[in-house]
């Protein structure tokens, strides 16, 4: 007898992603919509994407989705919520959104301890618009407006968004992980999984951040940036629990 | 009430449930309305956020979930709001949002002023949008037109101004409350995002990368903006019927012209008030038509003149149009706006017509 072992999550759409090869956003995009199916919330899930390289995610989900502006992710998330209180609702992130221009709206969200999960996508830099210092840009990382690599004293250091969070009142669940292996690609779906079963529990604010590979941008091959991940990014941004007041929801 | 308490329990009656503000003065009082109001409405919600911004996006996220939602501020804060009312036009959303304008630019004061009809008429974020913008001249007129802004933000899926004063805001006045709807009997929208259960999943987005899609959204947006151009431009027409000359004000420049259109009558000049109650659409249309018989229109604005490029516009020289206005907080008296009625009409030799 035949046997599926694999095949497109029932939440992902049938179209080819815009994506760079070697981008993160699609396996997390993946991992995201086999969540949605494993926990049977595909008809009661409202996604925010965002600007930047991840704005097309509505045309790869196949559940509800409404655009925010730059940066107001976690405050669009936060009208929709309030207002359905028994939907999941999450919105998706890179750094230069939530860790820039979205600050004071992520910071306060999760002080609010609002019942949302974000996903936060952090590649090191602006992706969409080619390649620009981040907030969370390494010191000595190159970028196109940091050429020579960022430095302390002109650019600033990187922002611990995550570790900022983690000091809000409300947030319950902050954990930094990677796409960057088999391993933590696994432990990435862990985290996003009990992040959404937080919201499920209606317990408050939880985020996952996610290390991310931007080839194109860093100039390597994706085997490479891969690679830099482990050795580089890791060490400014260790993967780990950052905030756990949940414990095991089992 | 105070206009702003009517504008807060009117909004309450028309099925608004949810709010998001940020303090600024002189509009505190309906922030401080909606916290109490939505407290005491089972399915309401109020949020005190973290900023203009962060308020509007959340009437975003709430318009998109299918209630009916409203923002207010005063004028800097209404600046920091505009991207969030540029997206809720490409989105094509519903919301309200008053605006209590103060003095500017900038930090300006808190006086009664109108120093934001540019802001409010042109779209005032950015793209090629209008917002409907509706300005009440009384404590009841807060009332119907708060009705009116849920209304008419609902059947063109697009944001309504309510554009009052601080004047206007802290005006006591008593006024007979619309009665209360139930929005759970509101028209279902067909368009709202709350899971895809039964259907197949919708998006509300204003990004549109294809130019040729893209123009063809903006040219969709403008028919409906010339629908409701055709649907709802209002505008009160008082003593205008022998005038010989018209002044031309809305809001509280509208009621003090009524003033002094009082004293110059006792005087026996001919003068009447045209004031528009929809700034956009503005009431071209009525403006023609008096034009037809009087030759001079006499705009009076609390600005340096922002509406009178509207007057000039719509009557396209068909007639004389002077202008007075006072900026900065300043409130023209009656008296001092009978004398620029008068020294005008004797200028114009309209008593010899």
């Amino acid at each position: 007898m035949e046997q599926i072992v694999f095949q497109r999550p029932r939440y992902l759409k049938k179209a080819v992603f815009h994506y760079c090869p070697g981008c993160g956003h699609s396996l997390i995009h993946r991992l995201v919509a086999e969540i949605i199916d494993e926990l049977g919330i595909g008809d009661r899930v409202i996604g925010v994407p965002p600007a930047g390289c991840a704005v097309l995610a509505y045309d790869y989900f196949d559940i509800d989705m409404g655009e925010a502006p730059h940066g107001r992710g976690a405050a669009l998330a936060t009208g929709i919520k309030r207002t359905l209180p028994d939907r999941i609702v999450f919105s998706y992130q890179g750094d230069g959104d939530i860790a820039a221009i979205g600050t004071a709206e992520t910071i306060h969200a999760a002080n609010r301890g609002e019942n949302i999960t974000i996903i936060f996508v952090n590649n090191s830099c602006y992706g969409m618009t080619g390649g620009q210092m981040a907030p969370t840009t390494l010191l000595g990382q190159n970028s196109t407006t940091t050429p020579g690599g960022r430095d302390q004293l002109r650019d600033g250091g990187p922002v611990d968004l995550s570790e900022m969070l983690a000091i809000a009142r409300g947030s319950v669940y902050i954990e930094r992980t990677a796409v960057n292996s088999p391993k933590n690609i696994r432990r990435t779906k862990q985290a996003l999984t009990k992040a959404f079963k937080i919201q499920m529990a209606g317990r408050g604010f939880a985020l996952v951040e996610i290390l991310s590979p931007c080839p194109t941008n860093w100039k390597l091959s994706p085997v490479d940036s891969l690679k830099y991940i482990d050795d580089t990014v890791t060490k400014t941004y260790p993967l780990k629990v950052i905030k756990d007041t949940v414990g095991d929801l089992e | 009430m105070r206009g702003s308490q009517v504008i807060g329990e009117a909004a309450v009656r028309a099925g608004c449930r949810f709010y998001a503000g940020y303090p600024i003065t002189p509009q505190n009082e309906l922030t401080e309305y909606m916290a109490a109001a939505m407290a005491k409405t089972p399915d309401g919600t109020f949020i005190q956020a973290e900023s203009e911004i962060a308020a509007i996006n959340m009437v975003l996220g709430a318009s998109m979930a299918g209630t009916r939602a409203m923002t207010s501020s005063s004028s800097p804060g209404v600046s920091l709001k505009q991207e969030g009312i540029s997206f809720l036009a490409g989105s094509e959303l519903p919301a309200v949002i008053v605006n209590t304008m103060r003095g500017g630019p900038g930090l300006g004061n808190i006086a009664p002023t109108q120093g934001d009809y540019f802001q409010a008429t042109r779209g005032g974020g950015h793209g090629d949008y209008r917002s409907i913008v509706l300005a009440p001249a009384s404590g009841q007129e807060e009332a119907d037109l708060t009705r009116k802004a849920f209304e008419y933000a609902d059947r063109y899926r697009t944001p309504v101004v309510i554009l009052i004063d601080g004047m206007m805001g802290q005006m006591m006045e008593p006024v007979v409350l619309p009665d209360p709807i139930d929005p759970r009997k509101l028209p279902e929208k067909s368009w709202v995002l709350d899971g895809a259960k039964g259907r197949p999943s919708r998006i509300i987005k204003s990004l549109i990368l294809n130019t040729s899609t893209m123009e063809e959204h903006n040219w969709k947006l403008y028919r409906k903006y010339e629908t409701i151009s055709k649907e709802i431009t209002a505008a009160e027409c008082h003593l205008t019927q022998d005038a010989r000359l018209i002044v031309i004000a809305y809001g509280t420049a509208a009621r003090i012209a009524k003033g002094a259109i009082k004293r110059v009558r006792e005087m026996g000049l001919k003068v009447g008030l045209l004031r528009p109650i929809t700034l956009w659409p503005f009431p071209k249309n009525k403006l023609v038509e008096k034009s037809r018989v009087v030759r001079n229109f006499l705009v009076f604005e609390m600005n340096t003149g922002q509406m009178v490029e509207d007057v000039k516009l719509s009557l396209e020289g068909r007639a004389n149009v002077h202008f007075y206005g006072r900026p900065g907080g300043i409130i023209s008296t009656p008296d001092e706006i009978s004398k620029v009625i008068s020294s005008l009409y004797y200028r114009q030799h309209l008593e010899e017509e």
